[in-house]
């Protein structure tokens, strides 16, 4: 197994050289080096001398990707996109365009978006998996058909409805929980609330589907016939035999987004006014903040490919079968 | 199960007897019920150094930290400038080319120098900052600044004015004033040209650098000297730009170790004003706390409140809402003290009264929810590009087609469409409240308007027959033969812009002329205005201070976009309008300015090189508990004048926020009913036979 982590290390360079590489030059395509400078220096009274000392002291006085004027290695490490990228590889950062330290920011800001994603994960993967159990228990039943309904009608309804609906009838009319905040530690419990169980209940419908149909199709199989023949009550069937078994599938969708939850939810953070890293990049796009856009392309996409990796390894203990080399 | 239903009721009783606060209460107990008010921002600070910043959302907070030497009185109308930090206002006197005074009625052509000489009050200390404690040599254990152990304070000299005006000068803080400053402070370019020569740019020394136009007198007293005479100049010195920094700022945030903490000048200020920031985490919140260090200020006189001491409130917390559903809601549930109106919510909080003025809903009224509305001292308006072959020129066949296209694009309607009524159509271009506005028939742009008792629009067939003049007949290019085909250059997409250049499109079809919308991000649509390639386009303009060459100047000749790099969008250059506002900009406010002013506006009324636009109107909300709000445009720093009435206020939110506990019984209720059918299925499965 560990030479097959090692192997998929070595794959992940090109790939994060190549991600670096697209951010570069998307970003660059739709935003100059004047641009930037323009940004952050604002429109009122603001003269080219001053978009050339910014862009000076920025580092991005240099030409793009390759450097006519330099001889040798510089032509190629005396441009913006090597300055700015070379450093990522070992997890530098570096300053934000708003001159902040990366690192410290996104180290401050996971832990909002963890304490959202993490519970919401957790608690719609037990609820998602239970629902699709009883459904699959109670199939060919109206309880099934009613279930299956409102499965389709939860899914059928956006994201947004549900972050403002919710605000609205437990926030607002019940008075429940706060409508938006959050604070530090114990006192953060009562504005994860109602994100999470937003989270939850919006994810029910296409996940509790998914689970039935894949508990269904496990149903069919031989070794369900014999422990039913053994006498095995259906409960037992469901939630020992069919869970165990159906978990490759599940773990498939699961693991390679685990690396990923303190990224945060950019809709889910702003509504509820919630300091992750949802909107983290979001407000660097439109602050035209080339540094932190780089930094974090690249941190999502290291994120993946852990997350890609992790699901391999995963396999291995839902089933033994599988081995990795 | 039902022992369940009551266990679950039971706890949220519980919960919400406990301390007596509500359950949706998002604040802790103990602010609550402190002498604090809450607020929201919805865009992040970048910057909160005042050298730098130079928006709204960043003022909101810096205003209240940091004093600059003068300051807008809160109350006084038209607005008046009265002494903050120094003692008196600033003595003005102009010198010739040996430095020797001149009589105050110099002309301004014999004026080589101005001299402001500013005397500071004694005894204002520094807020509570470790910046005047003996630095650390360790920093591990530092993450903010409150983790520093020592916080000191000192007295404020007149020094630390002159270290400020040195500060707009450094290379690597990019003042955005720097470059009109250059224009007049003198030495600044000198000294920029000095610090741009230096190896080492991070770490500069400002102490051991002079500037010639910035100087220290006595401990209490410096001068500022600028080139010329430049009477605007008092205005700037009512901005964050020239409030004082002590030099130990520098040091202290240049230590090694402070940056790679995100501990700098932009993060943590460091005034002298009524608060100073205790916690700043603008992806969450920030808190100002009253500085205990504060010198005595009084509200103004010409209230009840008079003579009393300065601020109010004991904190301030601001808490990040990128939403205005959000933000609306828990204003209702008295969680914020104030709000604006969003375009969303203005239906549930205004409506129209029987002689159609604005009027609060009664669901408003029901809360008593007080609402303070004001014409800002800014300008909305569409440009041509006076560079542009067809729209552009200064003949009368062009001069016709931008004045039929000013009546035919009619404002009224679109500010009640898009604005919700909020807002009123330019005549030209200064705003009410701002010196040189003339109201009524005296102000009306007669090209546009008849006077009827009020202003009303001049008929589209007046239009037409300007069109007609331009040499466009029912709309018509007679070198096409087809409708006359004009280019709109805009940003922004989504619906809502959408239906705004529809609108666009719809009022130049009165005329029979297309208009072709040319969407594009923002950054190409600045270099299309730059470069002058744009033909039509939409632009506005927000004061930095009252005087009308604040808005005049966006129409200079001198200050042209394409040929300048200035503010004038629409490339205006007419040599009448030029001379006149150079006349006009130094002159005192008198009768004879306000001719030369009444003649200029006139003359681009004429010239039309604006569609004039609307001034937005803004609408503000806030509970009547919180008392001495008065709309103020120009100034930044009114919190230290707002009162909370907090008996009030804890009444009135345990009233509105009584939770309902019926919903979780509805729910389990539900759950026990679904559940009974589930069960007997599952008791007839288990039971039944295979056979």
């Amino acid at each position: 197994m560990t030479t097959y982590i090692l192997r998929r290390i070595f794959y992940a360079i090109p790939i994060l050289i190549g991600v670096n590489l697209l951010t570069f030059t998307l970003f660059f395509v739709v935003n100059s080096a004047d641009d930037i400078a323009r940004m952050h220096l604002g429109n009122k009274h603001v003269k080219q001398t001053d978009i050339e000392s910014w862009k000076a002291s920025h580092g991005y006085d240099k030409p793009l990707l390759f450097n006519q004027n330099a001889a040798g290695i510089n032509s190629i490490t005396d441009t913006i996109f090597y300055q700015k990228s070379a450093r990522l590889f070992v997890f530098d950062f570096g300053r934000s365009d708003l001159d902040r330290n990366i690192g410290q920011d996104i180290q401050t800001r996971m832990w909002p978006s963890l304490a959202i994603a993490a519970p919401t994960l957790l608690i719609g993967l037990a609820t998602n998996i239970t629902f699709a159990l009883l459904l699959t228990f109670f199939r060919a039943t109206r309880l099934d058909t009613a279930g299956v309904f409102l499965c389709v009608v939860l899914m059928s309804i956006s994201g947004l409805f549900y972050i403002i609906g919710g605000q609205y009838l437990i926030g607002k009319i019940f008075q429940w929980v706060p409508i938006s905040g959050y604070d530090s530690g114990t006192d953060a419990l009562k504005f994860i609330i109602l994100p999470v169980l937003i989270g939850v209940v919006s994810g029910i419908g296409s996940g509790a589907r998914l689970y039935r149909t894949l508990f269904i199709e496990e149903l069919g199989k031989d070794y369900i016939r014999m422990a039913r023949a053994k006498g095995i009550s259906e409960l037992r069937v469901l939630f020992r035999h069919v869970l165990k078994n159906a978990m490759i599938p599940i773990l498939t969708g699961i693991v390679v987004i685990l690396p990923m939850l303190f990224m945060g939810s950019l809709l889910m953070e702003s509504f509820f006014a919630i300091p992750g890293l949802g909107s983290y990049t979001i407000d660097a796009i439109n602050d035209q903040d080339f540094a932190t856009v780089r930094a974090m392309v690249f941190l999502g996409a290291v994120l993946y490919i852990i997350g890609l990796v992790l699901t391999d390894i995963s396999y291995t203990f839902a089933d033994p079968r599988v081995r990795l080399s | 199960m039902l022992r369940f239903v009551n266990l679950i009721i039971g706890c949220l009783l519980l919960a919400a007897c406990e301390n007596n606060a509500p359950l949706n209460n998002p604040y802790p107990q103990n602010t609550s019920v402190s002498n604090t008010l809450y607020s929201s921002f919805s865009e992040r600070p970048k910057t909160l150094d005042p050298a730098r910043s130079y928006s709204s959302n960043e003022y909101k907070f810096i205003a209240q930290i940091y004093e600059p030497p003068i300051q807008y009185h809160y109350l006084k109308r038209p607005y008046t400038l009265v002494p903050l930090s120094s003692s008196t206002m600033p003595l003005v006197e102009y010198l010739d080319a040996q430095g020797q005074l001149l009589p105050s009625d110099t002309p301004t052509k014999s004026i080589v120098q101005t001299r402001y000489t500013i005397e500071i009050q004694k005894g204002i200390q520094y807020q509570p900052h470790p910046a005047f404690a003996p630095l650390l040599t360790d920093l591990n254990n530092i993450n903010v600044l409150m983790d520093f152990p020592e916080q000191s304070t000192r007295e404020l000299t007149a020094n630390d004015y002159v270290h400020q005006i040195k500060r707009l000068a450094h290379p690597t803080l990019h003042s955005p004033i720097y470059s009109i400053m250059g224009n007049y402070i003198e030495g600044l370019t000198e000294l920029r040209t000095t610090l741009d020569a230096l190896k080492d740019k991070t770490n500069i020394d400002l102490t051991q650098h002079t500037l010639e136009g910035a100087k220290t007198v006595s401990r209490y007293h410096y001068q500022i000297t600028i080139k010329g005479k430049y009477p605007q100049f008092i205005y700037w010195l009512a901005m964050p730009f020239f409030a004082p920094m002590p030099p130990e700022a520098d040091t202290f945030y240049n230590q090694p170790g402070m940056k790679e903490k995100n501990l700098t000048l932009d993060w943590y200020p460091i005034g002298t004003g009524p608060y100073y920031l205790t916690e700043n985490n603008p992806n969450r919140r920030m808190v100002l706390q009253k500085n205990p260090n504060f010198h005595g200020e009084t509200y103004p006189a010409l209230s009840e409140h008079s003579n009393q001491a300065l601020p109010f409130i004991d904190q301030v917390i601001y808490v990040l809402e990128k939403e205005t559903i959000p933000i609306w809601n828990k204003f209702l549930q008295g969680y914020y003290d104030a709000s604006v109106i969003s375009s969303d919510n203005f239906d549930q909080a205004i409506q129209m009264g029987s002689t159609g003025e604005t009027e609060l809903t009664p669901i408003m009224m029901e809360k008593n929810i007080q609402l303070k509305t004001a014409v800002q001292t800014s300008i909305s308006y569409m440009g041509f590009n006076m560079k542009d072959p067809i729209v552009g020129g200064y003949d009368a066949s062009h001069r016709a087609l931008r004045q039929a296209i000013s009546i035919a694009i009619d404002y009224e309607e679109y500010i009640a469409i898009f604005n919700n009524g909020r807002g009123i159509s330019a005549q030209g271009p200064i705003p009410p409240s701002i010196y040189g506005h003339l109201t009524g028939k005296e102000g009306l742009n007669k090209n546009v308007y008849n006077w009827e008792n009020k202003p009303v629009r001049k008929h589209i067939t007046a239009a037409k027959n300007l069109l007609a003049t331009a040499g466009y007949p029912k709309g018509i290019n007679p070198k096409t033969g087809k409708p006359l085909v004009l280019h709109f250059d805009v940003t922004g997409t989504g619906p809502e812009n959408k239906a705004r250049f529809s609108w666009y499109r719809k009022q130049l079809q009165k005329l029979n002329i297309q208009l072709d919308i040319r969407a594009t991000d923002y950054n190409r649509f600045q270099e299309k205005m730059r470069k002058g390639n744009a033909q039509l386009f939409l632009w506005g303009w927000n004061a930095d201070y009252p005087d009308p060459e604040n808005f005049f100047f966006l129409l200079d000749g001198k200050n042209g976009k394409v040929a300048h790099q200035g503010e004038n969008a629409a490339n205006y250059n007419s040599p009448e309008f030029n001379t006149l506002f150079a006349a006009m900009k130094n002159m005192d406010n008198s009768p004879k300015r306000q001719a030369i002013i009444t003649q200029m506006t006139t003359l681009v009324q004429q010239d039309a090189p604006w569609v004039w636009g609307y001034h937005p109107k803004s609408y503000t909300l806030h509970h009547n508990w919180l008392h001495n709000i008065k709309p103020n445009l120009m100034a930044n720093n009114t919190l230290k004048y707002q009162r909370l009435d907090i008996a009030q206020r804890n009444q009135q939110r345990k009233a509105w926020n009584q939770p309902m506990v019926w919903p979780i019984a509805f729910v389990l209720l539900t759950l026990v009913i679904i559940c009974v059918p589930a069960w007997q299925h599952y008791r007839r499965k288990e039971q039944q036979t295979a056979l």
